[in-house]
This record gives C-alpha cells, structure tokens and sequence, in this order.
C-alpha cells in the first residue's frame, strides 16, 4: 500500500518539529536549567531574604532594660513586648526615627481580657461594661506590671454603698480623702469624731473651675465650667450627688 | 492560537523557569551561611487549654507576612468550638469579620467552649504537593511545605485539596500561598511570629530532629493528637488537650 504523499510530508515536518525540539531540550538546553531542585532552591531562597519584622523580645531588652525587668516579676511576664507594641525592627535599628506605637485605649487590653466564655477558667477577665468605665486601663494598672491597685478598703467596710457608687463614677479615682478630711478616730468610733464634707462651692471649684491651676493628672483631666455663672450660687451637690456627679438630678 | 503563536510559545516555554534560575546564580550564590536544612525538621505543637482566643498570633502573622489585610486572608487563625448539650457543634473562625460572637446567646446554651488556633499543618504526606499540576508547591528538607510563585498558576487545586483549609489564592498575584513557618524567621534561629506574641505559651515551635527541642519535650509530655489523622497526610502540628469534636 502506498501512503498517501500529503501524510508523508506532514511526517516530515512533524518528524523535524520532534528532532528540534528533543535537541532543543536534551542537547541545547544545559540540565541545570531545567531541573526542579533549581526552581526549589530559587523559592527557598526568595522565601529567606523576605523582611523579618518582629525583632523578638529579646532585642528590647538592650534599651528597655528598666520595662524589661519590671515586667520579668509581674504579671505579664509571658507578654511579647511586639504584641502589644507591634512589630518593631525598625525602631529597634533606628530608635530616632521610628517610634512604636503604645496601645494606651481603653479598647486594647479587653482583646485579652474581655469575659468570653471559652476563654480557660481561671484567666483572669472582667466585664468591661462594669469594670470601672469611662477609665483607660492604664490609669489603674500598669501596662508592664499590671498588679490590680489596692483600693483603701478603710472607708468602704462601714460605706459600701458610697464606695461602689464612686467607682463606677467619673470621680472613681478621687480617694475619699481628697473631700473628706477623716480623723484616725473615725474609724474606730465614727460618731465621736466626723470627718469633713466640702462646704463652698470653690471646694469643687479648685479641680472644676474654668481658672483652676492647670497642673497635676486629676485637675487636667477634670470638666470645665464658669463658677460665677454655672449653676447659679446653689451649692454644687444641690444638683450633682458628689459620688455621682454625672448623674444629676 | 494560530501555528505561528504555538510555535513560538513552545520555543519560549522550557527556558523561561531556566532563565530564573541563571538569574538567580547571577545575583550572587547564597551569603555562605551555614544552615543546613537537612539537619531540622520543624513542627508545631498547640496546647488548647492555654489559648485564650486574643488573636495577637493572627495579627502578627499578618503583619510579618504581609498576608492581605481584608478579613478573609489567613495563615493561621482561631476557631471557637461551642458544643450543645445535644452534642452538635457550631464553630466559627473568630477572626472573619461580622461573625462576632452572638452576645445574646447565653453560656448555658453549651455544655462546653473553647479556642482552636489553626494553620497549615505541614504535612508531611502533603495531598497540596501531590496535585500541583505544575510541581510549584513542594516540601523543602528540613519539613516546610512552600509555594514558588513564579512557577504557580493560580488553578486553586491545592487550594480544593488541602483538608485543613489552609491555603488562599492571593488576590495581588492570583497564586496561591500559605503559612511558611516563617521560614525566613526560622532559618535565622527565630521563632515563627504567631509563636513570638502568643501571651500564654499555647504555641510551641520546634526541631523533631532535635532531642532537646522545646517541642519534642512538649510531645513526650502531652498526649498529642492531629487533625484528621484518617487521612495519613501526617501533619507536623501536634494539639494537646484536642477536644474530640475538633476537625
Ligand atoms: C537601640 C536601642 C533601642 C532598642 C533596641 C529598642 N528601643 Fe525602644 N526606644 C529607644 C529610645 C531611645 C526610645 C525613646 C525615643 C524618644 O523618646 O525619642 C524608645 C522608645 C520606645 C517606646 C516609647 C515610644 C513612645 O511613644 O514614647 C516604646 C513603646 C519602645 N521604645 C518599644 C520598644 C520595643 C518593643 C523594642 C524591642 C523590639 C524596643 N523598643 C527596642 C531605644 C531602643
Ligand atoms: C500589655 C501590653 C504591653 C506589653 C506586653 C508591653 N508594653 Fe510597653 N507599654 C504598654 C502601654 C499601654 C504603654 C503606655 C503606658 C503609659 O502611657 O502609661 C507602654 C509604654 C512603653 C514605653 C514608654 C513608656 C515607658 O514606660 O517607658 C516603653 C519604652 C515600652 N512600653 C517598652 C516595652 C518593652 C521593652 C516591653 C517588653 C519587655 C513592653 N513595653 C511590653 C503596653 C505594653
Ligand atoms: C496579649 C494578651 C494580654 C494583653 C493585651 C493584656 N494582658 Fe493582662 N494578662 C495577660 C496574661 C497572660 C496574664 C497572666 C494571667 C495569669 O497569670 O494566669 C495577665 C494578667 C493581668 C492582670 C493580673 C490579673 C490577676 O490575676 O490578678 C491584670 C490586672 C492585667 N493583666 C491587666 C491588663 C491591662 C491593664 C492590660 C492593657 C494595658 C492588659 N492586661 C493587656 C494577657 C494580656
Ligand atoms: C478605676 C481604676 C481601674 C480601671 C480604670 C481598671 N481597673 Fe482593673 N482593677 C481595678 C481594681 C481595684 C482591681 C482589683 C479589685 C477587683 O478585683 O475588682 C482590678 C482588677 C483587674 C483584673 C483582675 C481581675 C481578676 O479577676 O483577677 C483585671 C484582669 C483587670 N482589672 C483588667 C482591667 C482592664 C482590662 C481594664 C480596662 C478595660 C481595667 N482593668 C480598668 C481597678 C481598675
Ligand atoms: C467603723 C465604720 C466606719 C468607717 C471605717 C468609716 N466610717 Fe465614716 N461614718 C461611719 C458612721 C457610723 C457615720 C455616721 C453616720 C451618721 O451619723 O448617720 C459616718 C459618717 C461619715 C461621714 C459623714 C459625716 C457627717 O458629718 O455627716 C463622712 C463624710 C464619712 N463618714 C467618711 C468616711 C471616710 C472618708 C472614711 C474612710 C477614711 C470613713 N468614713 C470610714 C462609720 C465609718
Ligand atoms: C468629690 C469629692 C468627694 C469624694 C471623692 C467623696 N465624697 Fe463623700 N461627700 C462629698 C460631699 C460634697 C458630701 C456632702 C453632700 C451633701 O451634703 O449633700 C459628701 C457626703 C458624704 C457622706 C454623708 C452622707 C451622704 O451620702 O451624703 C458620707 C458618708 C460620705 N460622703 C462618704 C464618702 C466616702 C466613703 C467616700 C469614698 C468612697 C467619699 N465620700 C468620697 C464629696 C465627696
Ligand atoms: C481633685 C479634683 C476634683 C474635685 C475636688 C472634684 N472633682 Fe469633679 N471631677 C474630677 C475629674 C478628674 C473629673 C473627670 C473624670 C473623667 O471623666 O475623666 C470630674 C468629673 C466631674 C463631673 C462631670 C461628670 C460628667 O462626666 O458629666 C462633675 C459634674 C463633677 N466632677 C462635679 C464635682 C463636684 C460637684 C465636686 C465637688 C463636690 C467635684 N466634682 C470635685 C475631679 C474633681
Ligand atoms: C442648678 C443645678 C446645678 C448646680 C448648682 C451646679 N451644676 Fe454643674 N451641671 C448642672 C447641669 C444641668 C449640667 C449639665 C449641663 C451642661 O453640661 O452644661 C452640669 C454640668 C456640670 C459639669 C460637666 C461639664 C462638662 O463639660 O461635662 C461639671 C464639671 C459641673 N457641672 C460642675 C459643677 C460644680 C463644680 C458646681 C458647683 C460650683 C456645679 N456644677 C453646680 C447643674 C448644676
């Protein structure tokens, strides 16, 4: 039988098509350029060089040595200091230029201590709602060694009302001391010896008046307003529950 | 595609992966560090009962790796468990924005509830490798399953076969991508970022080749369980505590 001259051509072609390629890839084609271990190596090698970015806790420790060993006995001392700061090789190579951020929100630490029931029992959480609002964290505990404060409980035995009124009010952190000068003795027999309650309106005038000296944390942070106008000459607790202020009646 | 367009893409397809790798060897070989791959072997083991789901590894991860920032882009992340009295189980990946946890539902409604982190398992039988069409995915010597991005053409069957999960397509190079253990954290002698921050200890990162590694001592301490171990793709992160419900 004799094969039909069109198929003959196209076997030649497909035939040199073949030769070329096969000569192309054993012969011309160096090995090396084709073997998978190149590609491995070559991603391998892609994958070493990327940017570290969290310089570990360790690097901290040649500048920050006072944060490093504060946190060493508290609390926190299972705490990267990046997972609160973020990633911070940058600072740690050029500590003038780049600056980490300090998660001072009150937003912050609940990602971590929120009440969640499938946290692990006996982690220590709280209910952000009750647990002393409109505070930042930080104003109480410290970020590296967050021992709960110790509240003076003297007061708080006999005027426990008065006291969780206050704390979660927006005078939270004022001592009772602050307003009412208490006499040792009170404590032990409380009618034979009274401790002070503000009398004028310029008690509350020195943290709350538009001119109050402008100096310590508590007096800063305090709401403004015009003593010779606001509220007319009332007594200030006429119209707010001292333990309570925000709530006015 | 007309013969000419053929011929030439035939011509042009075997040297292309090649000129990468003369491209490579011309930038200079490696700084003559001296790690040996093949004397590692990496896992990762995770205690359950220490995680307390801040997500302070998901964050981490992505920042190191420069995973997308969107909320459907992870190489690790946490699920909770939350197990009825019936026994059914409802989880949910925390970390996958607007599935924040019903805070109606009452504690009662579960006999228990807990945290799982997640990541790729590096398998050491990876199903991910066996069915990359083009071999862009591979596992290196010392046990890290990587993906050469050059070479992956985005066809997502890794993607469709990984049984946990793990991998994503990148939406910036349309190839696919995974956890790598840090590996260029690794090769340097630090920890993984997730390890790095996590505030408990839950993760545990080491050598299985290494007597004295911290993992080693925690798998010989713990009874540690894997996930899907019916399937035989033998992952390299080891759970202890794992609850039974946990796939
Ligand atoms: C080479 C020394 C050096 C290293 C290493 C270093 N820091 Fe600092 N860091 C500084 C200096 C100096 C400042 C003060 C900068 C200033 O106030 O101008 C500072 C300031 C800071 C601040 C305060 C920023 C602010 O807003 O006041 C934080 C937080 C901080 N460092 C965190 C870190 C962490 C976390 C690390 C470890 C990854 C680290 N640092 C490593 C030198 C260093
Ligand atoms: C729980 C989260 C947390 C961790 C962990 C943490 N920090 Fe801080 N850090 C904070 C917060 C919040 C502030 C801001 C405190 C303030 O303004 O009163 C801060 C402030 C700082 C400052 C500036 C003010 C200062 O006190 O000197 C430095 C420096 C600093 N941190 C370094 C570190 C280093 C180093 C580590 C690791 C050893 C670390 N931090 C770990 C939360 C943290
Ligand atoms: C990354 C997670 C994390 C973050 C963020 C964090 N903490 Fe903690 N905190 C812990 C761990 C872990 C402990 C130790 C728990 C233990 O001892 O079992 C702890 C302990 C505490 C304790 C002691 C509780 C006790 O047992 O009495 C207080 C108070 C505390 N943290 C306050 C804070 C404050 C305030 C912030 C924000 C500046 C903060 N934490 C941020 C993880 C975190
Ligand atoms: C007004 C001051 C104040 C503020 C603000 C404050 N705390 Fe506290 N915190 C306390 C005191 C006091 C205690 C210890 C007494 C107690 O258990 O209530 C405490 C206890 C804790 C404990 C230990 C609870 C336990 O069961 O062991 C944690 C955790 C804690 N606080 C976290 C926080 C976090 C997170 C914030 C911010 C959302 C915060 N605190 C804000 C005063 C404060
Ligand atoms: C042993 C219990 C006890 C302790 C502790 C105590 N108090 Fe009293 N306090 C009393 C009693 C009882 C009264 C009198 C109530 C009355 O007369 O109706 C009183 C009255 C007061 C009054 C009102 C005085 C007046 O003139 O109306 C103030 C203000 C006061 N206490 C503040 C304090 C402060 C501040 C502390 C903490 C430093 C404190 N107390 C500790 C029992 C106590
Ligand atoms: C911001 C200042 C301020 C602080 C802080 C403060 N008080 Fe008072 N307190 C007052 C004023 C003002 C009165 C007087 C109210 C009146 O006469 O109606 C008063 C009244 C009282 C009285 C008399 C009964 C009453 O309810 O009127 C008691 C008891 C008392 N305070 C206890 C305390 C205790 C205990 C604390 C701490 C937990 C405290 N106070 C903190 C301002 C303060
Ligand atoms: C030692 C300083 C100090 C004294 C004294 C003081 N306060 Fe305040 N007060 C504060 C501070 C600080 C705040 C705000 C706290 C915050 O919200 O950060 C505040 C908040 C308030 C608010 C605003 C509540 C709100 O958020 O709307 C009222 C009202 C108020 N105080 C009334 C009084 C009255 C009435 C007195 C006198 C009995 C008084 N204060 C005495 C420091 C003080
Ligand atoms: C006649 C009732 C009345 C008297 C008396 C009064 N206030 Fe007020 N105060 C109010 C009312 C109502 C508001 C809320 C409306 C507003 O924000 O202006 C307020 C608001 C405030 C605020 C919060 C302002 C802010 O910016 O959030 C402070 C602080 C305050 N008062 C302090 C005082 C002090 C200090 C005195 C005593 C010198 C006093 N008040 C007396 C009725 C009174």
């Amino acid at each position: 039988m004799k094969i039909p001259e069109q198929v003959q051509r196209l076997a030649i072609v497909v035939g040199v098509l073949l030769a070329v390629v096969l000569i192309g890839r054993f012969v011309l084609l160096p090995s090396r350029l084709v073997a998978r271990e190149l590609h491995q190596t070559a991603t391998i090698e892609r994958e070493v060089v990327k940017p570290v970015r969290y310089a570990g806790s360790t690097a901290c420790a040649d500048c920050h040595d006072d944060v490093v060993v504060k946190k060493a006995k508290g609390y926190h001392k299972g705490l990267a200091c990046e997972g609160c700061h973020g990633p911070a090789v940058k600072h740690a190579e050029d500590p003038g230029a780049v600056k980490p951020a300090a998660p001072r929100d009150r937003k912050f630490c609940p990602v971590c201590h929120a009440y969640d029931p499938a946290r692990p029992t006996g982690f220590p959480q709280i209910n952000v709602t009750a647990h002393n609002p409109l505070k930042p964290c930080i104003t109480c505990h410290n970020a590296h060694d967050p021992v709960p404060p110790r509240t003076p409980r003297d007061c708080a035995a006999c005027h426990g009302q008065i006291e969780r009124t206050k704390a979660v009010s927006s005078h939270a952190l004022l001592a009772c001391t602050t307003c009412h000068a208490t006499p040792e003795q009170h404590k032990r027999s409380p009618r034979r010896a009274t401790p002070s309650k503000p009398e004028t309106r310029e008690f509350c005038g020195g943290c709350h008046a538009a001119d109050a000296p402008l100096k310590t944390g508590a007096i800063k942070d305090a709401p403004k307003v015009d003593l010779g106008t606001h509220g007319r000459s009332y007594p200030c607790w006429q119209c707010h529950y001292p333990h309570l202020p925000e709530g006015r009646s | 595609m007309n013969k000419r367009d053929f011929l030439k893409g035939a011509i042009l397809f075997f040297p292309a992966g090649g000129l990468l790798a003369m491209a490579r060897d011309a930038s200079g070989k490696a700084n003559g560090k001296a790690y040996e791959p093949a004397s590692h072997f990496y896992g990762m083991g995770i205690e359950i009962d220490k995680c307390i789901g801040c997500s302070r590894c998901v964050e981490a991860c992505k920042a190191e790796n420069d995973v997308p920032a969107e909320p459907f882009y992870f190489r690790t992340w946490i699920e909770r468990y939350q197990i009825r009295p019936s026994g059914e189980s409802v989880v949910e990946s925390i970390n996958v924005k607007g599935r924040k946890r019903d805070e109606a539902a009452d504690d009662r409604d579960f006999v228990r509830t807990f945290f799982v982190p997640k990541l790729c398992n590096q398998c050491a039988h990876p199903p991910c490798v066996q069915v990359c069409p083009v071999g862009a995915t591979f596992q290196t010597k010392d046990g890290v399953v990587l993906v050469d991005k050059d070479r992956c053409l985005g066809c997502r069957y890794c993607i469709q076969a990984c049984p946990y999960g793990a991998r994503y397509l990148d939406p910036r190079t349309h190839t696919a991508d995974k956890c790598t253990f840090c590996y260029h954290r690794v090769v340097k002698g630090l920890q993984p970022a997730c390890v790095e921050v996590c505030p408990t200890g839950a993760r545990i990162f080491g050598d299985l080749k290494s007597r004295a590694s911290r993992l080693v001592r925690f798998a010989r301490m713990n009874k540690v369980h894997v996930l899907k171990p019916a399937l035989n793709t033998e992952p390299k992160v080891y759970y202890a505590q794992l609850d039974g419900e946990v796939r």
